[in-house]
């Protein structure tokens, strides 16, 4: 039931901006498959492509045997789309709103009530409240509710916990694994990386290129080198003074701390940077090799490219 | 088809549930056509008179009388020399002046004639030839009369009686005149509008994005977003007759239902450039201000206000464009002068053609830039 998706070779520019360069992939059916990337990467316009909303410069997107182009009709049927800009009706109440999109797909809320259950049951206690009034967090869900209404096989959701709280978040993506277990293909794009790691694969996206694809689990193993957490009793200074040390080296802010890698070997580094550091003047040095999470991996491709 | 019910439902629910939407489509027209109707009159009143006497004779006196007797006139009184009244007309103090000869009376007894002279205010053009007109016609019914007194015997009536007749409308009453023009200035106003806002609305809050990716179809999408303000616009149509029926007291000579089914076409019309206007903006703001300069320009060449024929050609030219100038014609025709339809079949079909084009148009327009 769940559609196989197939770009290919896929280019659009707006007027001065290539918002996609050449992207290549292929989407299997029920994966939940995230695109991360920060504002700007081209995620958007991938999905707008993708939901027939507008035309690639060249290339093309295959949803199971349909092209995008030429049998939208039939794409638009079994596809969900949740824009990242809340789009229903905010003069309608929740329940007019889904029942207006169920009727347009030729459907009812009855009938596709068990589909929708598990989010629309959270939002039901407000049904006759109007759509403009909801929290950020309920929008989503209605957003969401609507776009399953119609027993969708491809669901596209367009940066759904921009701006939603971490509490929403958190319960959103649990809906999402829920709906993957419904036999469908789901797309996400997020800003946030920790995101990444709840889908099965991956796209980073920056700048309309795609810099890797892999499940979560291969792009942390595909990390190289060491990396190690910095810290000491003068933060301030610290990332413009690593950053001079050594070009090989690569440093960012982490949390509370800075994040090293590199590729020579622990305790040869860990005496180097302690021995510099110390040179300068800091004090209260601590430097700890860490396990990279899925963060550091993108960070590290991020700032490859940009130095390339 | 059912695709256009549900949005049709939809489009209503939101129109009766904004609160500021019911008064904007009932309320204000009929205030409207209330305010306008009364004040956008031809008729002066009041016209301020001041008289410069130098005779003070009996027959002075009874001239300035029939003046002051008019209900047009209003007497403000008598300044002791013409510099002074002068000085009221550039003061705006006064509109005219009459200025009496001396040795009037004597003259009109001994030499058969005198003269007076009328000095108005011209700063208003159109008004001034009125009052210069009636002034002419108070002086010339003074006229008769003194032939008529002094020599009874002689008089047999002024060489040329002219003696006008106004058909359709025998006592020139401007309302009578304004009403069906103002009716169709108002219905006009509320399709156009109402229907560019309304379609702009969805783009501007990003609404269209969700419904573009349902199989819903472009072509049920528009005619849902214009039939509801093409019902709005005959319920106020419908309304604003009544009112003058019963308010105004103005027969509609001719048939009503044929007056409605003209304004169904003329409608689909002034919809299609709705529909236009927001086919090329992309917000309300823009839509609003697109609207406003298309609908003035209409609105002052229609006809309505000054008389198609005393415009220049090229403008006459221009005029075979302006829906309105159509509409507001055949309503006249319709309303007071009890025309069928065979009486404008012409202007119908032209409106019709119009019609059907400016729609198809916007319609192949509305697709291209969407989606």
């Amino acid at each position: 039931m769940s559609v196989t998706i197939n770009i290919k070779n896929l280019v659009k520019s707006y007027k001065k901006v290539e918002a996609l360069k050449d992207i290549s992939l292929i989407i299997k059916p029920n994966e939940l498959f995230g695109f991360i990337g920060p504002d700007g990467a081209g995620k958007t316009t991938l999905f707008r492509i993708l939901t027939s909303l507008i035309l690639p410069d060249s290339g093309l997107i295959t949803v199971d045997q349909w092209d995008v182009i030429r049998d939208f009709k039939n794409i638009r049927k079994i596809t969900g789309y949740m824009p990242g800009r809340f789009s229903l009706y905010m003069d309608l109440t929740v329940q007019e709103n889904l029942e207006f999109y169920a009727k347009l797909f030729g459907t009812n809320i009855q009938e596709n009530y068990d589909l929708i259950k598990d989010v629309y049951e959270q939002i039901a206690p407000f049904k006759n409240r109007r759509a403009g009034a909801l929290s950020g967090g309920m929008k989503q869900k209605l957003a969401l509710s609507c776009a399953l209404i119609h027993k969708p096989r491809l669901l596209v959701l367009d940066e759904p916990t921009t701006g939603v709280d971490a509490v929403s978040r958190k319960e959103f993506w649990e809906l999402l694994k829920k709906m993957q277990k419904k036999d469908i293909t789901i797309l996400v794009s997020t800003p946030y990386m920790d995101e990444a790691a709840l889908c099965d694969r991956v796209a980073l996206m920056q700048s309309g290129k795609l810099l890797s694809l892999d499940t979560p689990q291969q792009i942390i193993n595909d990390f190289k080198g060491n990396l190690f957490a910095i810290r000491t009793e003068k933060m301030y200074t610290l990332l413009n003074s690593l950053t001079a040390f050594d070009a090989e080296m690569q440093v960012y802010r982490f949390g509370e701390s800075l994040h090293l890698s590199t590729s020579l070997n622990p305790s040869e580094a860990k005496e180097k940077i302690t021995r510099y550091l110390t040179e300068k003047g800091y004090r209260e040095i601590y430097i700890e090799q860490v396990t990279p999470v899925i963060e550091d991996c993108f960070l590290a491709l991020m700032n490859k490219t940009i130095v390339s | 088809m059912r695709t256009i019910r549900y949005i049709l439902q939809k489009e209503f629910i939101q129109i009766f549930r904004d609160k500021s939407m019911l008064p904007i489509i009932i309320l204000i027209p009929v205030l409207q056509l209330l305010v306008l109707s009364y004040t956008a009159t031809f008729e002066i009143k009041n016209i301020r008179l001041v008289v410069v006497d130098h005779d003070h004779s009996t027959d002075s006196r009874n001239l300035i009388n029939k003046f002051s007797g008019s209900r047009f006139y209003k007497y403000l009184g008598e300044e002791s020399s013409y510099k002074q009244a002068e000085n009221d007309i550039a003061a705006g103090k006064t509109d005219q002046v009459l200025v009496i000869e001396p040795d009037f009376e004597k003259k009109l007894i001994t030499e058969g004639n005198a003269s007076v002279q009328v000095v108005t205010d011209a700063i208003n053009g159109s008004a001034a030839s009125l009052m210069a007109a009636y002034a002419v016609s108070i002086i010339q019914g003074f006229n008769e009369n003194i032939v008529v007194h002094k020599s009874p015997l002689h008089y047999h009536g002024l060489p040329i009686d002219v003696s006008s007749l106004f058909w359709y409308n025998p006592e020139l009453n401007y309302i009578t005149y304004m009403v069906p023009g103002i009716l169709v200035l108002l219905i006009t106003i509320i399709a156009m509008f109402l229907s560019s806002m309304n379609i702009v609305k969805e783009k501007e809050l990003s609404t269209i994005e969700q419904l573009n990716v349902t199989p819903i179809h472009k072509l049920e999408f528009i005619a849902g977003k214009l039939i509801p303000f093409w019902i709005i616009a005959m319920v106020d149509l419908v309304i604003g007759l009544l009112l003058a029926r019963f308010w105004f007291g103005i027969i509609i000579v001719g048939s009503p239902l044929l007056l409605l089914s003209v304004a169904a076409v003329y409608l689909v019309l002034v919809l299609a450039l709705g529909l236009f206007v927001s086919s090329l903006t992309e917000t309300m703001q823009q839509a609003m201000f697109i609207s406003w300069f298309v609908l003035v320009i209409f609105i002052l060449m229609s006809g309505l206000f000054t008389p198609i024929e005393s415009m220049p050609v090229w403008a006459q030219q221009l005029d075979k464009f302006n829906p309105l100038a159509y509409f507001v014609k055949i309503n006249r025709m319709i309303m007071l002068k009890g025309a069928v339809f065979n009486d404008f079949r012409k202007d119908f079909f032209i409106l019709a053609g119009y019609a059907a084009a400016m729609l198809t148009f916007s319609i192949l327009k509305y697709r291209k830039t969407s989606g």
